[in-house]
């Protein structure tokens, strides 16, 4: 039955001519979708029958003290780290823990690291340019052209990442803040579905803060978006819906009042240290 | 500004920019001015050139081709390579044996096919690998084939177990000194510490003529614009924004999707090849070819010329290699043994002073004025 009807579809005729991103499944609703997943290294377990759903265009902020199993969490999204047990999917069609780096990084799950590292030598647009998606074999990058619509998608993702008046100046000269949304930039020239990023305020100023924290606000809805953040006062600013992690598991998710609310919350993490909310 | 250039095709990119411009313009105008002063003038006159002068800028265009392969290496990839002597010396041997065959019987042994040194060694007949050579095309063929080769080999092995920085310079250099040790050997067939010499004719005009210098100073002029056009399309290229991503931040650069050891493994052939075309101009017009060419210190050589002229612009390359090799043949006609101190003290005066190379003062007067149209072309971009 869902043959036919994948031969009657009309709007990708050739799967294999559509981008890598584009064949994800989420006509039911999750993009990623993590059950029962363990990690155990040498016994001790970092990560503890997790569980957690993103939905298609979330912004979701994932908290949670030091060793409470985030940075696992985004390896083991990413293909880096191979949990012990447990189930990881990207839509519903495609089983991450049956695929390398490379392959989940081309089904479009983009992974912006603390510290930020660009091109210093080359300027903001052909940082952008590089990290495109596009041919990286040899002979076709060094026969590659700019096309109007590279140029296009590239002035697109400067105004997305607000560095359009930049655009010419060499990456080595940008500040801390602006480094950290070129890269969040070139993560975007890749399509990506699902960005995972992981702290990208620390270190910013007042303003930059503000202005991250809109960047990716915005991004949401047209990408899912999932922030490991430590800052309280940011995560509260940008989240509508939060996660908190504790040795390894879900300890309660929700809203940021919900979450501050919950008793168990407010004893393992957030009750800890009062001023961290404030 | 590459984003306005780089909708054009990759090889005529170079053409639009004002560097290429004059660089070309003042190398044609170089070669027509020494051409001119050599056929036209009067032997007699203070202006003219002789044939001897002629040989040595053709000497120094072959070195500033191959300052510029290595300045593709080092300057754009990042790959500091202390044994690029080698791929010249392998080029200039692939030319040398054609020139050998060329002498035919008229050796001082007089044998039809064999030469002087293989009778000499009472060989019996022409090892395998010196068949073919008696043809033009095939040599040619082998002068960017064998460097080419070596480069790919040596390359891919380097590459794909990671090796860079200090330790693949280091490699490089055994590499070379590796190969000299084993030219030296009468066995290999390379004419041993002699190497080869004693030439007569290349594609029929004889070698001891003026007219033939002038033609093989004309074609490392040739030879020099066109490598360094070919560099310039690859370093124009969004390869070559690859390549200085992968200078400054090899792993970034891999995480976005390159498969950064083939772009080096790439680059470094491409650099191989010049560097043998440059030996392959650079034997005729020396007459000999033997393993000092071989030798570490001359690779060494290389990376203080390029580094003296500043690195990643390629024509930096050009100006350094012409005027270390200028300073050394007047000091060594005046005072032979204070050249080696006169080569460390330009070098070291030039990193003090000059951290970016001769080509660095011409870099920071071009940026001075280009940064003033910035804006402007922001605005109308």
């Amino acid at each position: 039955m869902s043959l036919l009807q994948s031969l009657q579809a009309r709007d990708r005729v050739f799967d294999f001519m559509a981008p890598a991103a584009s064949r994800v499944d989420v006509r039911h609703g999750p993009i990623l979708y993590m059950e029962d997943v363990t990690v155990s290294f040498d016994g001790f377990k970092a990560i503890n029958k997790l569980n957690l759903t993103i939905d298609d265009g979330e912004l979701r902020c994932i908290i949670g003290p030091n060793g409470a199993g985030k940075t696992t969490m985004m390896d083991i999204i990413t293909g880096k780290t191979r949990p012990t047990e447990g189930s990881v999917w990207f839509g519903s069609r495609h089983n991450l823990l049956q695929m390398n780096e490379p392959e989940i990084a081309s089904l479009g799950i983009g992974r912006k690291f603390q510290k930020p590292t660009v091109f210093e030598a080359l300027s903001v647009f052909e940082n952008l340019e590089l990290a495109m998606a596009a041919d990286k074999r040899i002979f076709p990058t060094l026969t590659a052209r700019m096309t109007g619509e590279i140029k296009d998608r590239i002035e697109e993702v400067l105004e997305t990442i607000g560095l359009t008046g930049l655009r010419f100046q060499l990456a080595g000269i940008l500040s801390h803040g602006q480094k950290q949304w070129l890269e969040i930039g070139m993560l975007l020239m890749q399509r990506p579905r699902l960005l995972l990023v992981d702290e990208p305020v620390a270190g910013m100023t007042e303003q930059e803060m503000e202005r991250t924290g809109e960047l990716l606000t915005s991004l949401a809805g047209k990408q899912s978006v999932v922030v490991v953040e430590h800052d309280m006062g940011f995560v509260r600013s940008i989240a509508r819906k939060v996660t908190v992690l504790h040795q390894g598991s879900v300890l309660a998710e929700g809203s940021m009042n919900e979450v501050s609310n919950d008793p168990n919350v407010v004893e393992v993490y957030l009750g800890a240290d009062d001023e961290e909310i404030a | 500004m590459s984003q306005a250039t780089s909708s054009r095709f990759w090889l005529i990119r170079p053409f639009g920019e004002r560097a290429t411009q004059v660089f070309l313009g003042v190398l044609l105008a170089a070669l027509v001015i020494v051409t001119v002063l050599h056929v036209a003038v009067p032997q007699g006159s203070p202006l003219h050139v002789n044939a001897y002068t002629v040989n040595l800028f053709g000497k120094y265009l072959s070195y500033a081709l191959l300052a510029v392969a290595v300045d593709l290496v080092w300057g754009y990839l990042g790959i500091l390579s202390l044994g690029h002597g080698a791929f010249f010396a392998i080029g200039g041997y692939a030319m040398g044996m054609y020139l050998m065959r060329q002498i035919g019987d008229r050796g001082t042994y007089g044998h039809p096919v064999l030469p002087d040194f293989m009778v000499f060694l009472n060989w019996e007949s022409l090892p395998w690998y010196w068949q073919g050579f008696d043809m033009a095309w095939f040599a040619f063929a082998m002068v960017l084939l064998a460097p080419g080769l070596l480069a790919l080999v040596f390359g891919f092995l380097a590459f794909r177990s990671r090796v860079t920085g200090v330790y693949l310079s280091i490699i490089t250099q055994a590499l070379t000194f590796a190969l000299m040790l084993a030219f030296f050997r009468n066995e290999m067939g390379f004419g041993g510490n002699n190497g080869l010499t004693d030439f007569r004719e290349i594609l029929g005009f004889n070698l001891r003529s003026s007219d033939t210098r002038l033609g093989l100073f004309l074609a490392s002029g040739v030879a020099l614009a066109l490598g360094y056009l070919l560099c310039r399309a690859v370093v124009t290229s969004k390869l070559g924004r690859v390549c200085v991503a992968t200078r400054d931040a090899e792993a970034r650069t891999r995480f976005i999707g390159y498969r950064v050891e083939r772009f080096q493994l790439f680059v470094f052939v491409v650099s191989a090849m010049l560097a043998g075309v440059a030996g392959a101009l650079y034997v005729p017009q020396v007459g000999i070819i033997n393993p000092s060419e071989f030798s570490p210190l001359f690779s060494i050589e290389i990376v203080l010329w390029v580094a003296l002229g500043g690195r990643a612009t390629l024509y930096g390359a050009v100006i350094g290699a012409i005027l270390v090799n200028y300073a050394k043949t007047v000091f060594t006609g005046v005072m032979p043994d204070a050249w080696l101190f006169a080569l460390g003290g330009l070098f070291v005066l030039v990193t003090v002073l000059l951290p970016k190379g001769v080509a660095g003062l011409l870099h920071t007067r071009r940026r001075a004025s280009m940064s003033d149209k910035t804006p402007h072309k922001e605005a109308t971009a």
